[in-house]
């Protein structure tokens, strides 16, 4: 005991650093500098995301300290009922006219109905082609269908707004008997455009990470490929499929170009889906050119902002925490 | 249950799955073909090459080619150091349990899930109203030269949207690199930044370029983030200095599609710029998804 501490001594004395040239020490201390500058660069998507926040609630802060703007559009103005005569909507979006009415009421009704609507096409079509992808395609469809999906994933919102306007209007007016061809159901189907291919890619990456051993078992048991699928690779991938719906869900929140060409964009409170429909995103979009800079208008739009900066945040936080689940799960739990 | 009749179920669900595979992809190819069969006429090189004419009504998409050109020339510059130079943080400096590297993946991760709208808003109040301010009053310009919407400021608000994209396909290419040529690098003395500088990026270099490449792809097309800090709906002239406004193809699209006075008489016109804005994003995409196919295979092959 006593040796081997007297050895550790010796060893750690004898152990001394070389006297560096001066060459050497020109050379340590540049490495260190480019260490320093690189970790400095990784500091900018943290500080964007920061000034994100920090700039566009800054612009929306006036709401609550100016006292013209909290009396124009005070909190309770924008989620309770308002004061109108009888008969008249209480709840309106109409920041510039005469006296302002600034209820969020419509513009949340709005983007639940064109979100909706195209959750309820694109989580079928993603998930249930994702599991098609995973378990039943040959492998040669399954390397030609991804691409295919992510160029899907790559036409620009604009142009999937340009089409929901041009074609999908007319075609959906048709079959359901419309009033309007511009309506929440073309938007929430030209939403679903954007969010089937995260779907489907978040979905996939779930289930191929699924242990083939899973699949070997139950199919040894006797299970049909199908039940296989069904009851045994869906629900271990589940977490990551929720995920795939979530990430999906915020992407349709957060998304405008499309619902501001496609929905019709009126601030009606109604759950007809052929009635037009205004979301919180294409407000921003059609109204921030022409608000006069520092107006209680100004700080409500920067305030929807804040609200859709805070909502896929969380959405986001969430799937993220659900990927991290499935695949500690499945890769962690399964070795 | 018989063996036979959940077999029958199983292939019947199982047609299920395939033809919702199907259906989206022949959503794509109904796009791809309606946008096709539109445009395909009124794409010509007077259309390429001359201003609108007419109040939109006639002429090309010259300005707005350019204008989407330059913009994204000029984002790929602000964003491609900052990007490849986070992710070789990241997967070459970070040390192993870092918690500084875990909050910037964290960050990274919720910057691809901010809304593009709400990037428009950054971009209109830090770059412009915050940064554009500060600069006109150190250099003295008396009316606003740096706060205005301009060129500059949409670049660098797109700049930040693509970020997590650059830095996402860049540390994949970062680990196809075999962490053989890292040691033996350094076994032969090379430094560290000597190692990443004459190894690692070359050998990272065709997975960087998709990221750029898919970065270029995913900025020409975004619209929401350049509404309100420099397109512009009208503007013959070409954007000269880094404050011009200038025109761009989604913009185009937008204004075309949606404040046409005569739908009827601008569709042709449309539908070509929409066209030329698809093919423009599906080159590139289709470039990107070439070279990172290579990659990968050539990385499989290394191991």
């Amino acid at each position: 005991m006593d040796r081997q501490a007297t050895m550790e001594q010796g060893l750690t004395q004898t152990a001394f650093a070389p006297a560096l040239s001066p060459a050497a020490r020109r050379r340590q201390l540049r490495e260190k500098a480019i260490a320093g500058i690189i970790t400095l660069m990784a500091f900018t998507g943290i500080a964007a995301l920061i000034l994100i926040i920090v700039f566009v609630a800054k612009e929306a802060l006036a709401l609550f300290t100016d006292p013209a703007a909290r009396h124009e559009a005070s909190l309770s103005k924008m989620f309770l009922a308002q004061d109108v005569p009888a008969g008249r909507p209480a709840f309106r979006w109409q920041p510039v006219s005469k006296i302002p009415k600034v209820s969020m009421i419509p513009l949340f009704v709005g983007t639940l109905k064109t979100t909706v609507v195209s959750m309820m096409v694109a989580v079928p079509l993603g998930v249930f082609g994702a599991l098609f992808a995973a378990e039943f395609a040959p492998r040669r469809l399954r390397e030609l269908l991804k691409p295919v999906i992510e160029l899907l994933a790559g036409i620009p919102s604009v142009v999937l707004g340009f089409f929901a306007l041009m074609v999908m209007s007319t075609v959906v007016k048709d079959v359901f008997h419309f009033d309007r061809p511009l309506n929440a159901m073309v938007a929430g189907l030209g939403l679903a455009l954007a969010i089937v291919p995260v779907i489907f890619t978040v979905s996939e990456d779930a289930l191929t990470a699924v242990p083939r051993s899973y699949r070997e078992a139950s199919l040894a048991l006797g299970a049909t490929p199908w039940e296989t699928a069904w009851k045994v690779v869906l629900p271990a991938a589940a977490p990551g499929i929720l995920a795939a719906c979530v990430l999906g869900f915020g992407r349709a929140i957060g998304e405008t170009m499309i619902v501001l060409m496609a929905s019709g964009n009126a601030d009606v409170i109604s759950w007809s889906l052929g009635d037009s429909a205004r979301s919180l995103s294409a407000t921003i979009a059609a109204e921030m050119g022409e608000v006069v800079v520092g107006s209680p208008h100004y700080s409500l739009l920067f305030f929807i902002g804040v609200q859709l900066f805070i909502f896929t945040f969380v959405l986001n936080l969430l799937a993220s925490t659900w990927t991290k689940r499935v695949m500690r799960r499945l890769t962690g739990g399964a070795a | 249950m018989k063996h036979a009749t959940r077999r029958t179920v199983g292939l019947a669900l199982t047609a299920f799955t395939g033809l919702c595979a199907f259906v989206i992809v022949a959503v794509l190819a109904l796009i791809l073909a309606d946008i096709l069969e539109g445009g395909a006429a009124g794409v010509t090189w007077t259309f390429l090459t001359q201003p609108p004419s007419d109040g939109m009504m006639g002429g090309g998409i010259f300005p707005a080619i350019f204008g989407t050109a330059a913009l994204t020339l000029l984002m790929t510059v602000a964003v491609m150091p900052v990007g490849v130079l986070t992710a070789v943080y990241l997967h070459e400096y970070a040390p192993p349990d870092s918690l500084f590297a875990r909050w910037v993946r964290v960050a990274v991760v919720n910057l691809a899930g901010v809304p593009s709208i709400v990037f428009g808003l950054f971009g209109l109040g830090f770059f412009i109203l915050f940064v554009g301010r500060g600069m006109d009053r150190v250099f003295g310009h008396e009316e606003m030269y740096w706060a205005q919407p301009g060129i500059l400021w949409a670049s660098l608000t797109l700049a930040v949207l693509t970020l997590p994209v650059v830095i996402v396909s860049t540390e994949e290419a970062l680990r196809a690199v075999p962490l053989d040529h890292r040691t033996a690098s350094l076994a032969l003395g090379a430094t560290q930044s000597q190692t990443l500088a004459r190894v690692v990026l070359p050998g990272a270099l065709p997975g960087i370029l998709t990221g750029a490449v898919l970065a270029i792809s995913r900025g020409a097309g975004e619209v929401a983030p350049i509404l309100f800090t420099g397109a512009a709906y009208f503007l013959p002239e070409l954007p000269t200095h880094l404050n011009s406004q200038f025109m761009h193809l989604g913009y185009h699209t937008y204004v075309m599609a949606t404040q046409s006075p005569d739908v009827e008489a601008t569709r042709p016109l449309l539908y070509a710029t929409v066209l030329v804005l698809l093919l423009l994003t599906f080159a590139l995409n289709l470039v990107a998804v070439i070279i990172r196919t290579r990659t990968r295979r050539k990385a499989a092959g290394a191991h």
